[in-house]
């Protein structure tokens, strides 16, 4: 089975931060893949290059096992890749329905079709678990949470093969982040590829099936779910020695 | 045990029934309205001739070819942009349609063709050059509005010896050309010029492309966050590439007004109208950052610049006042604005 999308050795600098270097993974079908790492380890680039924000400036980017260079976030999106970004999300001006069907507007004739858009609107909004008081109502008086749900709602829909999420999970109540993690087992079921990124073990392991950790921009590895544990994954996250000095520290000033 | 309670289907219970100034303040449109509304009595209430048939015509035609513009100036500023050479290019397009209709000897409609084409050029490389290169469009479209300045003078100058071009009458395709531009209809006796229909045609339009079609989306959208806009796919330059032609559109039709109404047109005119459209969308509640405003918001702006301006001359008062009005008109529209733009957005950081 050829992946849905594969990067070998990708790089990708800014000016002369050099963001991401020598990454490879794979994205399969029916499989999700997490990604893991500090912060500014280079995940959001990683998938900014996924998604055709960035174009990668070294190694190689295939889908379908063909190499391409995305010239758009539109043409991911036309390839069926969907993104929910941690910084890109929404426009706060505008309303939920808007924000939601925007870049994919339904429409009947020349005009757009605003029933049907605030109907759908509602009901990937509740399948999310967020009972919105008024899909009107701009995006920007939403909680963070709240918005940060229209936005994988999006992604969720829209979503044809692969679908990527960037700290999904970061701004969410229990319930909602359940809800979201159920969504992403439900989309590996249907048989899409999905990227996860997250911060919290315990989201990505029930559901990931393979681990990619990143540390300053660099692969650390890139573990099958049967090759490490929740332990393991939590200790390399956390840079292992460190964190059990951190544990001893913590304890010694606690009463 | 407690009871549950039943939900109440249908309406959500966080959601405070609201009046009916609750769900219009959020409307960018409904602070200009006001005003409007308070202008137009003061100036019934003041002078006698501010109501008579004949002054409604004068002060709706003073707002109708600022509007034309005025409505295309705030699609462009709701998609975050600005187009400081739009007043100069009423200018230039009539200069273009008179030295070719009234030099060169061509029917008026193949010149007012060849102006829109001049107009949409002109249009289409401000806007290429913003989404190109990243300025402000500020900075773009000043050296523009320059450029087309020292265009107009220099060309008319070489072209007639003089700073006016003049004869437009005598044209071929005059008089059909100008039944449709610079004619004037019949209303309950009263006579109006036909710039008003445009003017409302304009408005009906561009609210229409704004808030019912997937182009107006990408227009809140890329002057609400551009970088947003283009992760989801939205084609955020040719949005910006068309709003700017749309603009210089809107101001080809004026300038073609403006040229086959007078039958002449100095070359120095339309200087300072580029602030006037801004400030009439501005009035009409569009943002000066993006990403929120209404057509039908900078239609109304124009009324009550054109209901003053004539207003102040119907009472007789020095002109100067007008300045002081406006000065007066643009800060209070700016903090309206800001208040409700705080109240429809209220973002939590
Ligand atoms: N547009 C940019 N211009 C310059 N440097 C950037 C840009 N975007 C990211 N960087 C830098 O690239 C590095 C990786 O950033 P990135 O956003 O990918 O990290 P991340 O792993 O997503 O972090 P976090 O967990 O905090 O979201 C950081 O050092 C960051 O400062
Ligand atoms: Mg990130």
């Amino acid at each position: 089975m050829t992946p849905l999308i594969e990067v070998r050795g990708v790089g990708k600098t800014y000016g002369s931060v050099i963001a991401l270097r020598g990454v490879s993974a794979v994205v399969n079908a029916g499989e999700v893949t997490c990604v893991l790492g500090d912060n500014g380890a280079g995940k959001s680039t990683l998938i900014k290059v996924l998604a055709g924000v960035h174009r990668h400036d070294e190694g190689e980017l295939l889908v379908d096992g063909r190499p391409v260079r995305f010239s758009s976030p539109r043409d991911a999106l036309d390839r069926g890749v969907a993104t929910v970004h941690q910084d890109l999300a929404v426009v706060p001006l505008m309303s939920v329905w808007r924000n939601f069907f925007l870049g994919s507007e339904p429409r009947r004739g020349p005009f757009l079709d605003r029933g049907k858009a605030r109907e759908v609107t509602r009901r990937a909004l509740a399948d999310m678990g967020i009972d919105l008081r008024d899909v009107e109502q701009p995006v920007g008086t939403l909680s963070g949470g709240e918005r940060q749900c229209v936005a994988i709602a999006r992604a969720v829909h829209f979503g044809a093969r692969v679908l990527i999420l960037d700290e999904p999970t970061a701004a969410l109540g229990v319930k909602q982040a359940g809800l979201v993690l159920r969504h992403v087992a439900r989309a590996r079921d249907r048989g899409l590829g999905v990227v996860l990124i997250t911060h919290n073990p315990h989201h990505a392991y029930p559901v990931g099936d393979r681990f990619l950790l990143l540390k300053r921009g660099r692969a650390l590895g890139c573990h099958d779910k049967s090759e490490i544990g929740v332990e393991e994954l939590t200790r390399q996250m956390a840079g292992g020695a460190e964190l059990a000095e951190l544990a001893h520290e913590l304890r010694g000033v606690d009463p | 045990m407690t009871p549950v309670v039943a939900e109440v289907s249908g309406a959500d219970e966080r959601l405070r029934a609201s009046g009916l100034l609750d769900r219009l303040v959020p409307r960018p449109e409904v602070g200009a309205l006001l005003g409007a509304l308070v202008v137009f009595a003061f100036f019934s209430v003041v002078t006698e001739r501010f109501l008579s048939p004949a002054g409604v015509a004068t002060w709706l035609d003073d707002a109708s070819t600022l509007g034309v513009v005025a409505v295309a100036v705030a699609l462009l500023m709701i998609g975050g942009e600005f187009d400081l050479s739009a007043g100069v290019m009423t200018a230039s397009t009539a200069l273009v349609t008179a030295v070719l209709s009234t030099r060169l000897g061509w029917n008026v409609w193949w010149a007012l063709l060849a102006s829109l084409l001049f107009a949409l050029a002109v249009g289409a490389l401000n806007g290429w050059l913003v989404v190109r290169t990243g300025l402000p469009s500020f900075i773009v479209t000043l050296g523009t509005f320059l450029a087309l300045q020292g265009l107009n003078l220099g060309v008319t100058r070489l072209v007639t010896g003089t700073v006016q071009v003049s004869g437009m009458r005598a044209a071929p395709g005059y008089e059909s050309a100008g039944f449709v531009f610079a004619s004037t209809f019949s209303l309950g006796g009263t006579r109006f010029p036909v710039s008003i229909v445009w003017w409302l045609v304009a408005t009906a339009v561009a609210s229409v492309v704004l808030l019912r079609t997937r182009f107006g989306n990408w227009v809140f959208a890329v002057g609400g966050s551009a970088a947003v806009s283009r992760a989801v796919g939205v084609p955020v330059r040719r949005t910006k590439v068309v709003l700017f032609t749309a603009t210089a559109g809107a101001a080809w039709l004026v300038g073609s007004i403006n040229i086959l109404r007078f039958t002449s047109v100095q070359a120095n005119q339309g200087i300072g109208l580029e602030f006037q459209f801004i400030i009439a969308a501005v009035i009409g509640g569009c943002l000066l950052t993006g990403g929120f405003g209404s057509a039908v918001g900078a239609a109304v702006g124009a009324l009550i610049f054109g209901m003053a301006r004539q207003g102040i001359v119907y009472a007789n008062w020095n002109s100067d006042w007008f300045q002081l009005f406006l000065g007066v008109m643009l800060l209070a529209a700016v903090l309206v604005n800001n208040a409700l733009r705080r109240r429809a957005e209220r973002v939590r950081r």
